[in-house]
């Protein structure tokens, strides 16, 4: 009863949750989120899938076996076989590989390149900003996939490639987030007693807005995930990303669909994998967004 | 009024500007030397040489950019590497085509996630609500290529009810092009209905807490009046600023939809010159998508400012 009227009180905080650093909250709060949870055991079995794949028992996802094509779902080959008679239970976990790697290396290079760029836009301002802020606005003005495939014809088609023009297609929304963030922490009294007191610009913005603009960065990042694992099998599905032989849960879709009426069980295993991994990290950052946001209590 | 579209305008051009330096140095930065493609198997010095003098391949590369900065200004958006053709005439011709897709998939995406939104806001914390946003969040997250796929094996290889590709024009005949239309106008409606709604529960659980809804309430109005004209009035005030968001999903969905149900539009003409090599139509398509882009954004700031009169002072 008395639980039950804290948690109704407005302002007043549960005991365990006054203890421990503003991290520690956080992590309480996730943990005690069930769909965030659930989005991480999800993304947790892809990982180990990835990994593990080459020590598992699995079949070898390159080879063909002609004696073995375009067979149905069995004991054998639990997801039937594809048009050359590879396993794709095999194919599929070899697959995470790809879409987990496009995924980080993808959020990798939209960090690396959107996180100093939005830092130096938002601390210094005046004509840096409007430069910066104008060209983000330009690459903002053509739609995610349509800017991938761009540069995805430019760099030509490969998994590496496909990662690249991902993430470079990210990088103006990680720009405007850092940017925005920055603005908003070197108001903040702190920054402005760091600087009265005579801290150098650099030890500012590194020790203490760089910090602050951690958690949304954290939850763009998970979310970016997911968008960026359905766009690699996107271009992958388009012929602009991974190519044959080497699996990818795109490039499965791709060559699944042309045979539709003959194999129809190839559509099925690739498409649920990417569904369920993209759900995963949907889960994990929508988590990550209440358990890192103040306000949410 | 005037005065503010005016701003947005002046905002707007250096906008462009910068999109048309990107495509042109996109277009600069692509593989292999395109007059090769144009100038066929034989590839005669003679043919390459008058080419590069058309397109001012030996010009320095500001000169380069300024004049084809000028044509492009005049309409003229280059031309296809392999045909010939206009780039312009070409997107004209495949733009009905998605524009009609587009149509049928805002009316399916609009249908169903304004409703699910408001039901979900209205019934927060409950079965319905949780079932709604999980429903949603699915939405979002099943790839709409594979959702075409499985829509085709169920509906045209299974029960042979639809047609699984083509198109038609609703205006030459219209069952023929409904029939064509369902799956992939559902599969691209599909998670923009998602996308609405998720955005309409949010905005829809602000306006509810706000005072003046409280106030409705307190004076005894009908719950159904109080939603339908008070609140939802406001609430659909931060959708329309998604509109322009919702253009960009229309556009890049359409690209993998069109692919799917082999639709001859907009998205299927910039993949298959992307496997044509045909450079020409990729920086005329991505130019005109962003200037798209940006007039969508014009058009939902100026409502924007329309539906708020807060905003038309300011």
């Amino acid at each position: 009863m008395a639980d039950a009227a804290l948690n109704a009180a407005p302002g007043i905080a549960r005991p365990a949750e006054s203890t421990g650093g503003p991290l520690r909250r956080a992590w309480r709060k996730l943990v005690r989120n069930r769909a965030a949870l659930i989005g991480g055991t999800i993304v947790l079995t892809f990982v180990l899938m990835a990994l593990l794949a080459p020590l598992l028992p699995l079949a070898d996802p390159l080879k063909s076996n002609f004696l073995a094509i375009r067979k149905p779902p069995s004991a054998l080959h639990w997801f039937g076989t594809d048009e050359l008679g590879r396993d794709q239970v095999s194919r599929l976990f070899f697959g995470a590989q790809a879409s987990l790697l496009a995924g980080i290396v993808s959020v990798l290079i939209a960090l690396g390149v959107g996180v100093p760029v939005g830092l130096a836009a938002g601390w210094y301002g005046g004509w840096i900003d409007a430069v910066i802020s104008r060209i983000t606005e330009a690459l903002l003005a053509c739609p995610f996939l349509i800017l991938a495939i761009a540069f995805a014809a430019v760099l030509g088609p490969s998994l590496t490639n496909a990662m690249i023009a991902i993430g470079l297609s990210a990088v103006p929304i990680f720009i405007r987030l850092v940017r925005g963030q920055v603005i908003s922490v070197k108001t903040e009294d702190f920054v402005e007693g760091a600087r009265a007191v005579g801290v150098r610009d650099s030890v500012i913005l590194f020790r203490h807005v760089a910090p602050n603009t951690l958690p949304p960065i954290v939850v763009q990042s998970t979310l970016f995930m997911a968008q960026a694992i359905i766009l690699e099998a996107a271009l992958s599905f388009l012929g602009l990303g991974q190519q044959p032989p080497s699996p990818s849960w795109g490039q499965m879709l791709n060559v699944a669909k042309n045979f539709m009426e003959q194999a129809p069980w190839m559509s099925v295993a690739p498409g649920v994998a990417i569904f369920l991994a993209v759900l995963g990290f949907n889960l994990l950052g929508d988590g990550l967004r209440d358990a890192l946001d103040p306000k949410e209590s | 009024m005037l005065a503010l579209i005016g701003r947005r305008i002046l905002i707007a051009i250096p906008t462009l500007f910068l999109v048309s330096l990107f495509v042109f140095a996109l277009q600069r930065a692509l593989p292999g030397d395109p007059f090769l493609v144009i100038a066929g198997e034989e590839r005669d010095p003679e043919v390459i040489a008058r080419l590069r003098e058309i397109y001012r391949m030996d010009d320095p590369i500001v000169v380069q950019f300024f004049a084809w900065l000028g044509q492009v200004v005049q309409g003229d958006f280059g031309r296809s590497l392999r045909t010939g053709e206009p780039v312009l005439n070409l997107i004209l011709q495949k733009l009905p085509v998605t524009i009609q897709l587009a149509t049928a998939s805002i009316i399916i995406a609009i249908g169903i996630g304004i409703p699910a939104g408001i039901l979900a806001a209205r019934r927060k914390g409950t079965m319905i609500d949780y079932s709604t946003s999980a429903l949603a969040l699915s939405g979002l997250s099943i790839p709409n290529f594979w959702l075409g796929i499985m829509m085709i094996l169920l509906f045209s290889v299974e029960l042979k009810l639809l047609p699984p590709s083509g198109y038609e024009s609703i205006f030459s005949n219209p069952w023929a092009a409904i029939e064509r239309l369902i799956m992939p106008a559902f599969v691209l409606g599909g998670g923009l209905a998602a996308f609405i709604m998720r955005h309409t529960r949010s905005a829809m659980l602000e306006v509810l807490r706000s005072d003046y809804i409280r106030t409705a309430r307190a004076k005894g109005l009908d719950e159904r009046k109080v939603v339908n004209k008070h609140a939802l009035a406001n609430a659909l005030v931060p959708i329309i600023t998604l509109s322009t968001l919702l253009f960009g999903e229309l556009l890049a969905g359409a690209v993998l939809t069109e692919q799917i149900f082999t639709i001859p539009g907009f998205g299927k003409l910039i993949v298959d010159a992307v496997f044509n090599r045909d450079y020409g139509v990729v920086q005329g398509v991505v130019l005109c998508t962003a200037i798209g882009f940006i007039f969508m954004n014009l058009i939902a700031d100026v409502l924007y400012v329309l539906v708020n009169p807060r905003l038309r002072t300011a």
